[in-house]
Order: structure tokens, then sequence, then C-alpha cells
């Protein structure tokens, strides 16, 4: 018990130490070293920066911005992709007539959708919706696909013989709950790349507000602490809709299996 | 009248170079209803497949099957299964796998309850309703499969080596279960496993099936009084004839 907890207060005190390490290097390195704000800010020259930008009270635009576009894109993906992934899982021919297309389209960078993007929708939320929609589609289809495709025999099987028997109910109660596991590792990885392209969409596609758009901002007027207070915060943002994401899928949609699911 | 009668079923694959293997040739059976009724055979003689097309997860390549006059087309919930893997749906509740066919059914909500309530209690798995699959053991799983398939209350149980996969304590015990459920529902079962010891402790009526192309070798009413003591000396007796029965049947290939 109490080498338990040692080690539990290990575990926690380690990640806080290691942080704490890295903040003091950044600070004496910028601050001794470097000595240049524009090349390094200081972590205080930083934090300062975070003071000042949270006051002002922008910064609830800018992450609400962001989220609007980052939510089109991946919404317009689950929305396209899951039905798309289903079908072409469950119906041979359904594949067969869809996968050279998709083959061809997927290797295309979503970046590279940016001047049809602009031309399509206009420098608008939802031209940046439309790229991160093309970077989140794709892992969002592929991994749906492979769970339907993956669907055990033996359970569908096991529900016609009770009477299971239509395909749009074999659909519902079988396959769908077997493929979530996959479906919600699609998920996943589609809302990494689709935070990425974020960035993107935003430096192009313009607007007042938005966390990629004001790195790009800020880095013109050569605010060099405020472009790394974008930057920090894209990252925490991110990992936090992941770390959301994964408590939910583990608690609520997934807790009939064991361990590390997504 | 016979409730399940087997009809000159026959049963090819086709590979892909033209090659033809004859998994069931002319395969004919009345079954009584209330009969127990075990297929062994060596692999490979058919016994899953002649289980699969009684319950219409394959379809004969000729001649039909028949429960109660009415030839099977396909899948129904009247040829309830249990298969050898643990198919059990891991997404849901134990109690969940249960009530699946009556949801299919469209029963309502107290009454699923209430059946689900009966068949855990039959398979002495009550406390465990809220579990998912994966939180019970190997034996525990093939009960909860029995139940399942119990609670759509079939008019046969069509069991596939169902502990086939269970160590020979568990096995045992499972049999015996299996035997007062019989006992109390009064189905008819068809259970294919190819331990003679098994057969013997289970069935009245043992069909022999013999491999490539699978034939019916010979059938044996087992009259041993039940319960049955597999180490008494008429046990040993009718394991050693049915064995023997085996041995002759593989020879005369």
């Amino acid at each position: 018990m109490d080498a338990k907890r040692t080690h539990t207060l290990r575990n926690r005190l380690l990640p806080v130490l290691s942080i704490t390490a890295v903040v003091i290097i950044w600070q004496l390195v910028a601050q001794f070293i470097v000595q240049n704000r524009n090349l390094l800010p200081s972590f205080t020259d930083v934090l300062g920066a975070f003071l000042v930008l949270l006051e002002s009270g922008r910064l609830a635009f800018d992450f609400g911005t962001s989220l609007m576009h980052f939510g089109i894109g991946v919404g317009a993906a689950l929305l396209i992709g899951i039905p798309l992934g289903m079908a072409m899982g469950w119906f041979r021919d359904m594949n067969t007539a869809a996968n050279p297309i998709i083959e061809i389209l997927r290797p295309i960078p979503p970046l590279a959708w940016i001047p049809f993007a602009i031309i399509w929708f206009g420098l608008t939320p939802v031209a940046a919706g439309f790229i991160v929609f093309v970077g989140a589609f794709f892992p969002v289809l592929v991994n749906t696909y492979s769970g339907f495709k993956g669907v055990p025999k033996l359970f569908v099987e096991a529900a016609r013989v009770l009477g299971c028997t239509s395909p749009t109910r074999l659909i519902r109660y079988v396959a769908l709950p077997a493929a979530m596991p996959s479906i919600a590792a699609g998920i996943r990885i589609a809302m990494g790349v689709g935070w990425m392209c974020l960035v993107a969409a935003e430096l192009f596609v313009g607007g007042r507000y938005g966390l990629g758009r004001q790195l790009w901002v800020s880095y013109s007027l050569q605010q060099m602490s405020n472009v790394v207070v974008y930057m920090l915060l894209l990252g925490i943002l991110g990992l936090a809709i992941d770390v959301l994401f994964r408590r939910y899928v583990d608690g609520k949609l997934l807790k009939w299996r064991t361990g590390e699911v997504v | 009248m016979s409730k399940l009668s087997i009809d000159h079923v026959s049963k090819v694959f086709e590979k892909n170079h033209g090659e033809v293997t004859i998994a069931l040739d002319d395969i004919s059976l009345e079954i009584e209803d209330k009969e127990f009724v075990c297929f062994v055979g060596p692999s490979g003689c058919g016994k899953t497949t002649l289980l699969r097309i009684i319950a219409g997860l394959d379809t004969a390549t000729s001649g039909e099957v028949r429960l109660m006059d009415m030839p099977i087309r396909g899948p129904d919930p009247k040829r309830g299964m249990v298969f050898q893997e643990y198919s059990l749906f891991p997404w849901r509740t134990v109690q969940d796998n249960i009530t699946f066919g009556l949801e299919m059914r469209g029963v309502p909500k107290a009454d699923q309850k209430t059946t689900a309530d009966t068949y855990l209690n039959m398979v002495g798995l009550a406390q465990f309703r809220g579990a998912y699959p994966y939180e019970l053991s190997g034996g525990m799983r093939q009960r909860v499969a029995i139940a399942r398939a119990l609670a759509n209350e079939p008019d046969v149980l069509l069991m596939d080596e169902p502990f086939g996969a269970l160590d020979a304590q568990t096995r045992n015990a499972m049999q015996r279960e299996l035997l007062e459920i019989w006992e109390e529902t009064q189905k008819t079962i068809l259970f294919v496993t190819h331990s003679v010891d098994e057969a013997v402790f289970l069935a009245d009526l043992i069909v022999i099936l013999s491999p490539r192309p699978g034939r019916i070798c010979d059938i044996i009413r087992v009259d041993l009084a039940r319960p049955r003591e597999r180490t008494s000396p008429e046990f040993a007796g009718v394991r050693r004839y049915v064995l023997g029965l085996m041995n002759s049947c593989q020879l005369s290939q």
C-alpha cells in the first residue's frame, strides 16, 4: 500500500518537475543567451503577453471562432464519412465503385484545396471549415470502412438465428456497435488532423478572429510573444479536445471493452 | 409424426478450380420431439455443415430439412443455435444479450425483463445480469449463450460443439446443467460433438457420421437410465461400442 502511494506520488510529481525544468531552462536561455525577444521570447514575456490578451477579452472570440471552423469541418466529415464508410464496408459493389475515386482524392494534401475552398465559399468560416473537413474526412471514412469490413461473421450469424435478419437491422444492431471501436479511433485521428489543418486554413481564409488567424497577425506585427501564446493555446486546446473525446468514448460508448481503447 | 425431418440432404462445396468436395452425401434422418440427438464423427465429416443447414445459415445443394412440415429456407428464431466460439455480443450486457431476440421481435420491455430473469436463473447467472461478456469465464459465456438461445423459445436447440473450448471439469458440469435444462424446457436438442464420452452422457440417439463424403454410418439409441454415471460399467460398454463403430466406419471408407 505504502509503496503504491509513493509510486502514484512519483507519477504525479515527475511531470510537474520536468515541465518546471523546461520552463526554467527556456527562461534562462532566452534571457541570458539569446537576449533577443524577437528570436526567442522568454517565458515571462509570453506569460505577460498572455495576461494582456486575456484582459483584452479577445481570446474567447479567437477560441470560439476556431472551434466553429473545427466543428464545421469535423461535423461534415462525420456526417458524410461515417455513412459512406458503412455503405462501402457492408456492400461490396459500393466499395468497388467508390474506392478508386477515394484512392485518387485521398493523397491530395488538404491544404492543396485552399484555392477552391476560397473560390467556392469565399473568405468565410465555411471555407476554413472545408479545409478541416478535407483533413478529417478520410480518417473517418477509412476507419469506418475497415470497422464494418471486419465485423466478425460469427456475430452476424448469431444475430440472424436470433431473428435479426434485415440488412438495416443487422447494420444497426450488430455491425455498428461491433465497428464502434474502429470508428472512434478514426474520429480521434480525424480530429487531430483537422486541428492541424485549422491554422493553415485560418491563415488563408482570414477573418477577424481565430487562433490560427491571430498567430499570423501577431507575426506580421512582429509580436513574437503573442505568437508563442497562440502556439501554446493551439497545443493545449488540441490536447484538451483529445482527452475529452477519449474520456467520453471510454466511459460511455465503449465501456464494454477492457483496457486502452482508442 | 416426427418434428424435424432431414430429407436426402447433400452439400457440395465447389472450390475455385472446379474441384468439388462432398461435405454431406444423401443424409436422411427423422428426429422425434423432445429428443436429445448427438452427432459424432471425426473432423471433416460435415457434422457442423449439417447443423448449419438445419439452422438455415447454409443451404443444401439438394434435399431439404423440414420442421413441422415447413421447409427450412433461412435462419429463424424457431431454431436456436449455440456456437462453438464465444458468440455473445461483447457490447451488450449479459441481460441485453439474452433479450436480443425478444427485442428483435418487439416484445415489450417489461416482458423482456421477466423472460431474461427466468433464463438467468435457469443458468444460475442472475447476479451477473449487468456484466459484460469480457468479465465472464468461458463456461459462463456459454451458459449465457444457451440462455440467449432459449429466451427466444425455439422448438429446436442446435448446439455446435458448445463445450469444445472448455476445460474437462467445466465441461462435465456444463453437460449436467444442460441435461437439467433439457428436462425443464422439453426442447429437442441437436448437439454436435467429437467426444464420444460427451455423446454417450447426453444423448438419446447418437448419429455417427463418416467423413468424405459425409454419410450417416450408424445410429445408436442409448437406453442408459438417467442420470448417467460416467464410471459405470454400462456407460463404458456403450462408449466402447460407439468407438468400435466409429473405427469400423472409417475402415470401411
